[in-house]
């Protein structure tokens, strides 16, 4: 046929053609992959506990860092007009699972608030004091820690273990 | 009673989809169609069964039926009754139950289509979105159901919800519900969801008849012609969830902006990305018979997300991915889309040789290679947001330490990769197919590359002088200009024929809806992409506590504050309103704002509703933080300013009419379509 003809005869051309398209192709794909790649490296954020941030010590200093604590309700400080908010921070363990083996977060934050043994941290944040910043709540913080183990945090995230969860309300008259 | 007869309707659509599929599956390769019609009615008796059992769980938040777990869980007695209906999908067991009814909306649709030209297909369209349904249907059933209710148990004295009465217990009815999230009783909320999986189930559509063209073998273009209008219905709403869905975050969530690359917002944007994808692609299937295999990897891939999707935002709570891990669901829902991924593939690859292109890419200057590289793109944005949104996982799996990536990841990565789409959208409609040259592409730019010039000396004095604002300004109103140029020479072309603008622009948009339908569409996203830009790169911020009377600048308005105000309302909110004055640079008083916080008594969550001021150059935004008693410092204001922010919206009008232009029946397309040579239909379907 003439059409088979026609394409042997430019088997050719036409490979050199697909051959184009592979390797333009390929090259796109390589850039994506080489923009992914740096921007985790540049933008990625270690997910810390108190204690694993103490381990770490100076080797951590200034990193970008996300750690989460129970809050310890007597060292919150806050300056209203300067927007200055200091508290302490005691560890947790990240691992929902292990978190759910100890009876859940509200007994995990319980228990880490007053236990002196557990890694304890200072916090300074600038910024307006969340509503649910008080003691036995769990902040979740972005930042970085400084040489004296001050961490600034840069975001604050409050969780409070709610009432909304598992507590029954009462029945109505039957 | 009510409760009876809503879960024997749902056992029973389960039995139909069940039934639907396995008889689907069983005739379909026997050519028994007695059996393949009885499996029809069967898919399409679900919608009624599913409409009877999702009027019943509406029919229980109504009547406050609160012995039912799940009306005790997402409403209370305080809720307007537009709530409770809307509670449907408020919570978990709800949503799933509403996705399944609107999955067999679709389907029986699809069924009462005419299958005349088609008919081979049809048993395997009925099996894909039957099993898809029963799946969703069997988590509501066995998992997360809607109709349990709370039990008291004599001897140990606790609550537990069951389907069916457990021994030496009685039946609980709580006082009143616990009213679900609050949040989620905004406006954009109610109409987010339901938006948002009308697009999911949209795509299962086309997937259906995908799958069903690779078991039979039927690989021409009758699938993608048969479901582009599906495909488009699908792509309209998933858009019109992902708008409504940003409106909603600004509005409620109090944070200043739309869009926060969350992994739920990532979950819905990834099928929009790959979707998005395989409706550009599947034009060059069409026109040139290339990229079959690709296109069918998309609706693949496109179809693995859906789930994927539902899977993240099915109750449209913000959880975390780890909570999902915890309940029965998350196995089940991987192990779905592992099983219908793994079985898709195979079939394409069963499918591969018949699937070959029937020409060639010529040119690296042509509008193929325009869409091959629109297609890495999109399909690349999808892979670094799903990548970022799966990486705590991975990291997790791999190093034992969880590392997570923001905000700042997403937009150095999809920033460029999106200016880079956004350019290409502008210049592809100019390439011709097949071959173009530099020369008569540089003739279509000219004119619009001159606009741009003075478009950003305007910019650059009107205060974006940035060198990135400017970058993106620039490929923003080349791409505009470039766009509209295609509208003028449609409309020259007509008029010169005597119409005038106006009608010529009607006309011609009337004429080939797909092809103006999708210039509209880019003009959408032009639109969008200014207030993109400006909003993020220009927005500003401030806070600060203020006595009563004191004032607060930024960015040339003043703000003062006025006073607070503390009431209950009969709703169970408490709220607390604050007044403040804004003023222009000169002085005049401009508006009036009351940025409050409710705090919802039932469920203890607060919910800050900002004050706005909203004007097309830019929106005054003001959100009511803290506050102390009357008498001593006052309230603490956060404000922003986001500029051109309204472009976002307004371009997603734009964008939303283009797509209702380009998915109008076209009664000339069906006419060309209905008389397109039949030989070509009748060898495909004569297997």
């Amino acid at each position: 046929m003439a059409e088979t003809i026609a394409t042997s005869g430019t088997i050719a051309a036409k490979s050199g053609g697909r051959m184009k398209f592979i390797v333009g192709g390929l090259l796109i794909i390589a850039a994506i992959g080489y923009l992914i790649y740096t921007s985790i490296g540049s933008t990625q954020q270690y997910f810390f506990t108190i204690q694993e941030l103490k381990e770490r010590g100076s080797s951590v200093v200034g990193d970008n860092v996300r750690v989460s604590g129970a809050v310890i309700g007597e060292s919150i400080q806050y300056d209203a007009q300067a927007l200055e908010l200091r508290f302490a921070v005691a560890n947790v363990p990240a691992d929902q699972k292990e978190i759910d083996a100890l009876g859940g977060l509200a007994v995990v934050l319980n228990v880490a608030v007053n236990d002196p043994t557990a890694a304890r941290m200072e916090v300074i944040y600038i910024g307006v004091k969340p509503d649910l910043m008080k003691g036995e709540a769990q902040a979740i913080m972005d930042g970085h820690i400084d040489e004296n183990g001050l961490f600034h945090a840069d975001t604050l995230l409050m969780k409070c273990p709610t009432r909304y969860e598992g507590e029954l309300p009462t029945q109505a008259a039957p | 009673m009510t409760l009876t007869l809503g879960l024997t309707s749902l056992f029973l659509a389960f039995a139909c989809a069940l039934y639907a599929s396995v008889a689907a599956l069983i005739a379909g390769p026997r050519k028994l169609n007695a059996w393949i019609d009885s499996a029809r009615n069967a898919a399409i008796l679900t919608w009624p069964l599913l409409t009877l059992a999702s009027l019943a769980v509406i029919i229980m938040l109504v009547q406050g039926q609160y012995q039912v777990e799940y009306v005790s869980d997402v409403s209370s007695l305080a809720m307007p009754w537009y709530l409770k209906v809307t509670a449907l999908w408020g919570g978990q067991a709800g949503s799933l139950l509403f996705w399944s009814w609107l999955m067999s909306a679709f389907a029986s649709a699809a069924m009462l289509r005419r299958w005349d030209r088609d008919r081979s297909l049809m048993p395997y369209v009925i099996a894909v979105s039957m099993i898809t349904l029963a799946f969703f249907i069997l988590l509501c059933l066995f998992v997360e159901n809607p109709f349990r209710r709370l039990w008291l148990s004599q001897a140990t004295g606790e609550v537990n919800p069951a389907l069916f009465q457990p021994a030496n217990s009685t039946l609980f009815t709580p006082q009143d519900g616990r009213g679900g999230n609050p949040l989620l009783r905004h406006p954009g909320m109610i109409i987010h969801p339901p938006m948002l999986y009308l697009g999911f189930v949209g795509f299962v559509v086309p997937y259906a008849f995908a799958v069903a063209a690779l078991i039979t073998g039927r690989t021409d273009d009758e699938w993608i012609r048969t479901t582009r209008r599906w495909t488009l219905v699908g792509w309209l709403f998933l858009s019109l969830g992902l708008i409504l869905g940003g409106r909603w975050a600004y509005d409620v969530l109090g944070w200043g902006g739309y869009w926060g690359w969350d992994p739920v917002e990532n979950a819905a944007l990834l099928p929009w990305l790959t979707g998005t994808a395989f409706l550009h692609s599947v034009m060059i299937q069409e026109k040139r018979g290339m990229l079959k295999k690709w296109n069918m990897v998309l609706i693949i891939l496109t179809y693995a997300l859906v789930i994927f999707g539902t899977f993240l935002t099915r109750s449209g709570v913000l959880s975390s991915v780890h909570a999902f891990a915890q309940s029965a669901i998350g196995p089940l829902f991987f192990g779905f889309i592992g099983i219908t991924f793994t079985i898709s593939m195979s079939l394409l690859f069963w499918r591969w040789d018949s699937l070959a292109s029937e020409t060639q890419m010529d040119s690296l200057l042509s509008r193929e290679a325009a869409f091959l590289l629109n297609n890495l793109l999109f399909l690349g944005i999808a892979f670094a947001t799903l990548w970022g949104t799966i990486y705590p996982l991975i990291s997790e799996l791999v190093t034992g330490q969880k590392i997570t990536v923001g905000p700042p990841y997403y937009n150095r990565v999809n920033g460029p990769l999106l200016a880079i789409l956004v350019l290409l959208m502008g210049i592809a409609p100019l390439i011709a197919w097949r071959k173009a040259s530099f020369k008569s592409l540089g003739k279509l730019m000219w004119i619009p590359a001159a606009l741009t010039i003075p478009t950003l000396i305007l910019f650059y004095f009107l205060g974006a002088a940035h060198p990135v604002a400017l970058g993106a300004y620039a490929i923003t109103a080349f791409v505009g200009y470039t766009t509209l140029s295609e509208f003028a020479r449609g409309m020259v072309a007509r008029m010169r024929l005597g119409e005038n603008p106006l009608i010529a622009l009607i006309n011609l948009s009337a004429r080939n809806r797909r092809r103006y339908g999708g210039y509209t569409i880019h003009l959408g996203v032009v639109v969008m992409a200014f207030g993109v830009i400006g909003s993020n790169l220009f927005q500003t911020e401030t806070q600060a506590t203020l006595a009563q009377g004191e004032t607060l600048s930024i960015g040339g308005f003043t703000l003062r504050f006025d006073s607070v105000a503390l009431f209950p309302t009969n709703d169970n909110r408490e709220v607390t309103r604050a007044t403040v004055t804004v003023f222009d640079s000169s002085g005049r008083l401009i508006a009036e704002l009351h940025p409050r916080r409710d705090f919802f008594l039932d469920s203890g969550q607060p919910m800050t509703i900002p004050g706005v001021r909203s004007t097309f150059g830019e929106d005054f935004y003001v959100i009511l933080v803290d506050w102390q008693p009357i008498g001593s410092t006052g309230a603490t204001f956060k404000v922003y300013v986001n500029p051109l922010i309204n472009l976002v919206w307004t371009g997603g009008l734009i964008f939303i009419l283009g797509t209702l232009v380009a998915t109008w029946p076209d009664a000339d397309e069906e006419k060309r379509y209905a008389a397109a040579p039949a030989s070509t239909l009748a060898t495909a379907g004569a297997d």
